[in-house]
């Protein structure tokens, strides 16, 4: 029986290992070596070159902030859905996660469409005789197209938690005296905060690393840390420099996971 | 009278939310039947993107890739992950925890890393870039989400009914299909809805995997918008969004078991 | 009698259309153990939710200490509540959680230091205060939800079905847990449940709910040797509820034999429900009793014998006895006057005993 089972592991071990292990293994490889095969850290100090950090603070700088709105938009949005009544709230999750199911870069490549110079929106702002909204190949546009694209990254997780609370802890709190404000901020706002954590790495993983956004809304002239290791990648085939910029992330990106997590674990104990 | 006002609010806000959401689908669909070239003007309604759209040979031969790597690729990861839950499920708690550990990998790592991973895989083994090596790279990411998706339904199956089946002499295959699977089969079905969902969308991963000449819709649509916008795109659009609301509209109105699971999901 | 604290007048509420609390008129007094009891669905949690402050009723007022407080918002009452399931803050310590209502007041740390400890004394959990709620038992958590309720020292303590989710030895430890709290507070408890039980042990008044109308309030001696009607008879206790007739004052005729009792005021040849707890009937010899059967069905239950006699007409009566009666065996039934209770016939759904459910 017990062989059995293992034996029932088996194709997805061989799989896991050839396609998700072996492969990280690899990135390594060739963020350590150069290209004749001897062992080189260059490629990592590379980010250190001007263009490259400045690529590097500014991703980190966008999603941050990206992060941030979309913590403030969600979290009143998902209170208001799971405090709807069962049946408007399916529907009303319905109306919003309808959008995610387009293409990623059709949504994006709306956004382009409004606000562009001659856009949709400028357009109606123009004919409404007001000043023109020039945001388009600006950091502005990449945060907006962030925002609109990890949106709902940051309210199925938070509105989850949420519905998950037990009515009768709210009224507990209520009944030993808390306000409307009390309630929230002691004992509704601390018990969502699994998933305000999910959402934030949710969130704050793809932003960082997104190299589609910046190209669609940032024009060719803002690069992100993404757009450098995609260039390294498929236009300067330098995959070794490419490799090592792709380590710093995934450092970058473990330091958020790790930083998050703990965070969550101080959470239960501090109110 | 408070409780008015906070109910008004909060209907303003949704409303706001909404717009926000929508406003750019509503723009591509009013664009894609806009007979002017330049997105400033209405130059009058007209279908001619459509059938534009249908004549590009390059777009269409993108959507039937599309269609066919995510169907295949969502299927076998369906296959390959409720295998891989079955055992992980039965292993003790330190294996099965470095196994969920090995899973989460491609859930939690960028997309770019994920895809530059498996390219420098592919040419570390020469291995032509094409269907093939986008049909891999789809079945990894995906096989994850059909996993997280089974596990938590096996976790409640109770082992008592597979027991009791073979108690009554059933054999393991026999008590498999007829006992287990019926009860984690919402989760295989979600998984595999999840996993498919994933494919089609999915850009970055391809974007690195894809090789020269072979598209799916998602890397067409990338360089025709890198070349400018066409409002074929629009119509393109269009036509996603549609599908996407009736197809969801009929899981949707599904008998209300599907529907839990959708939610659930 | 000490004065009324509570009073609920004219209550009505419904959800979605359906009518839950009818014109529902109570009082509660101060310093007594009320229950609410009832089958689920009766209204007994919406009546505690509505003093709460959970739910507002559709019609009529709630007044405590003489002044409305039907629109004042929970946490503006002065009373405290319980929960089914406890309701405890699993991302606090036992100590928050206990001290969450004392910190909304704005008390003193110290003040707040001396409640825990006095508060988890009370509830036999000294040295708790680090805990986390998750790592409880269930037990132990209901207890920590009465001493985060407790601390604040409100008038009153609602408890709705708190011994609900334990397992019958605890249920049976908590109630005389629960007893000793009340008399040691000396404050007043309203609590909620269906299980007869514990209505019975702890309460000085119990008010039995059906379908949203009372069907009796009284003491436990009342309502369980007296039952007003089909429902609280068969509700409260074993019972035999039998249709009778009674022919005149103190004489009821069951199943073709005439008991004497000792009931008055039916008039004469008014048909009846007639309650004999299975406890009350004595088996003797054949001939000797007031009706003769035979035994039909036998159980060993411990304290006593579960038998089912059965009479002529095929009636099947439920006997409780120390003494034991082999299965065949010809008896005969006699019962004490005093143990008869005649009931007027149920005018109303919400008065027939409850169907029995195959």
């Amino acid at each position: 029986m017990k062989n059995k089972k293992n034996l029932l592991a088996a194709p997805y071990t061989i799989w896991a290992a050839g396609f998700i292990l072996i492969p990280l293994v690899l990135v390594l490889y060739y963020a350590f070596t150069t290209k004749s095969g001897s062992f080189t850290i260059d490629n990592i100090t590379a980010i250190t070159s001007s263009t490259n950090i400045k690529a590097l603070g500014l991703s980190v700088l966008l999603s941050l902030i990206s992060t941030v709105i979309c913590l403030i938009l969600a979290y009143p949005l998902a209170m208001i859905l799971a405090s709807s009544g069962v049946n408007q709230s399916s529907f009303m999750v319905f109306i919003f996660i309808l959008p995610m199911w387009m293409n990623f870069l059709l949504r994006t490549l709306a956004w382009q469409t409004l606000l562009e110079k001659t856009g949709v929106i400028n357009s109606i702002l123009k004919s409404l005789n007001l000043p023109a909204l020039n945001i388009i190949n600006t950091p502005y546009a990449i945060i907006l197209g962030m925002v609109y694209n990890f949106l709902p990254f940051m309210v199925l997780p938070i509105y989850n938690s949420l519905i998950k609370i037990d009515i009768n802890v709210i009224n507990a709190a209520h009944d030993l005296g808390a306000n409307n404000v009390q309630t929230l901020s002691r004992v509704i706002f601390p018990l969502s905060l699994p998933g305000v954590i999910s959402g934030i790495t949710m969130v704050f993983v793809p932003a960082l690393t997104t190299f589609v956004i910046s190209d669609l809304l940032g024009g060719a002239k803002i690069l992100l840390i993404g757009n450098v290791i995609e260039q390294e990648f498929k236009q300067a085939n330098n995959w070794h420099t490419g490799s090592g910029l792709s380590f710093v992330l995934m450092i970058f990106i473990v330091i958020s996971i790790f930083i998050t997590n703990k965070y969550d674990k101080e959470g239960g104990s501090i109110i | 009278m408070k409780t008015k006002s906070a109910d008004f609010l909060k209907k303003l806000y949704v409303t706001l939310i909404f717009i926000f959401l929508y406003a750019p689908i509503v723009t591509l669909v009013v664009l894609s039947f806009n007979s002017s070239k330049t997105r400033a003007k209405w130059g009058g309604f007209t279908t001619k993107w459509y059938f534009s759209l249908f004549k590009n040979d390059q777009i269409m031969n993108a959507l039937y890739t599309t269609i066919i790597i995510a169907i295949l690729s969502s299927l076998i990861a369906t296959i390959l992950g409720t295998i891989a839950s079955i055992a992980i499920n039965s292993m003790n708690r330190k294996l099965r925890s470095i196994y969920m550990g090995v899973t989460n990998i491609p859930m939690l790592n960028a997309d770019i890393v994920t895809g530059i991973s498996l390219m420098l895989l592919f040419i570390a083994c020469s291995v032509r870039f094409g269907f093939g090596t986008v049909l891999i790279s789809h079945i990894t990411f995906n096989i994850p989400y059909v996993i997280l998706s089974v596990m938590p339904k096996l976790k409640q199956t109770n082992v008592s009914t597979y027991e009791a089946a073979l108690d009554l002499g059933a054999t393991p295959l026999f008590a498999f299909f007829k006992v287990v699977f019926p009860d984690i089969f919402p989760g295989v079905l979600s998984g595999f809805m999840l996993a498919f969902t994933m494919s089609l969308d999915d850009f970055i991963i391809t974007h690195f995997n894809k090789g020269p000449g072979f598209d799916t819709l998602s890397t067409k649509i990338y360089t025709e918008v890198k070349k400018g916008i066409k409002p074929e795109m629009y119509a393109l659009s269009t036509i996603i969004f549609v599908s996407v609301f009736v197809l969801l509209i009929l899981v949707n109105s599904l008998p209300d078991k599907t529907k839990e699971d959708n939610k659930n999901k | 009698m000490s004065k009324r604290l509570i009073e609920l007048k004219n209550i009505s509420k419904s959800f979605d259309g359906q009518l839950v609390i009818d014109e529902l008129d109570l009082y509660i007094r101060e310093n007594e153990f009320i229950t609410l009891l009832g089958p689920s669905g009766c209204g007994k949690t919406t009546t505690l939710r509505m003093i709460g402050g959970f739910e507002k009723p559709d019609k009529g007022v709630i007044l405590f200490d003489g002044k409305d407080i039907t629109n004042v918002p929970p946490n503006k009452r002065q009373l405290n509540t319980v929960f089914q399931k406890y309701a405890l803050f699993s991302h606090m310590t036992i100590a928050d959680n206990i001290a969450f209502g004392l910190k909304i007041k704005n008390k003193t740390k110290s003040y707040i230091d001396d409640k825990i400890k006095y508060a988890l004394k009370l509830v036999n959990l000294d040295g708790y205060e680090n805990r986390m709620p998750d790592s409880l038992s269930g037990g132990q958590q209901q207890r920590i939800a009465i001493a985060r309720a407790i601390v604040n020292e409100p008038q009153v303590l609602l408890l709705d079905e708190p011994l609900g989710a334990l397992d019958l030895k605890l249920r049976q430890d908590m109630q005389y847990e629960l007893i000793r709290l009340k008399n040691e507070l000396g404050i007043t408890f309203i609590y909620v449940t269906h299980d007869q039980e514990e209505a019975l042990t702890m309460s000085d008044t119990i008010v039995v709910m059906n379908q949203g109308y009372i069907q009796q309030i009284g003491t436990p001696e009342d309502i369980y040797n007296e039952p007003q009607n089909a429902f609280v008879a068969d509700f409260i206790g074993d019972s035999n509820i039998i249709g009778g007739i009674m022919i005149q004052d103190k004489l009821v005729e069951i199943l073709g034999a005439k008991f004497e009792c000792v009931d008055t005021g039916f008039g004469t040849m008014t048909p009846v429900d007639v309650v004999i707890r299975p406890e009350d009937i004595d088996l003797l010899e054949p001939g000797k009793g007031t009706l003769d059967g035979v035994v039909t069905h036998i159980i060993f239950k411990g304290v006593h014998y579960e038998m089912e006699v059965t009479t002529p007409d095929g009636f099947e009566w439920l006997v409780h006895s120390t003494d034991m009666f082999p299965v065949g065996t010809n008896v005969s039934i006699h019962v004490d006057p005093f143990d008869i209770q005649i009931m007027n016939k149920p005018e109303s759904e919400d008065e027939e005993a409850i169907p029995v459910e195959e």
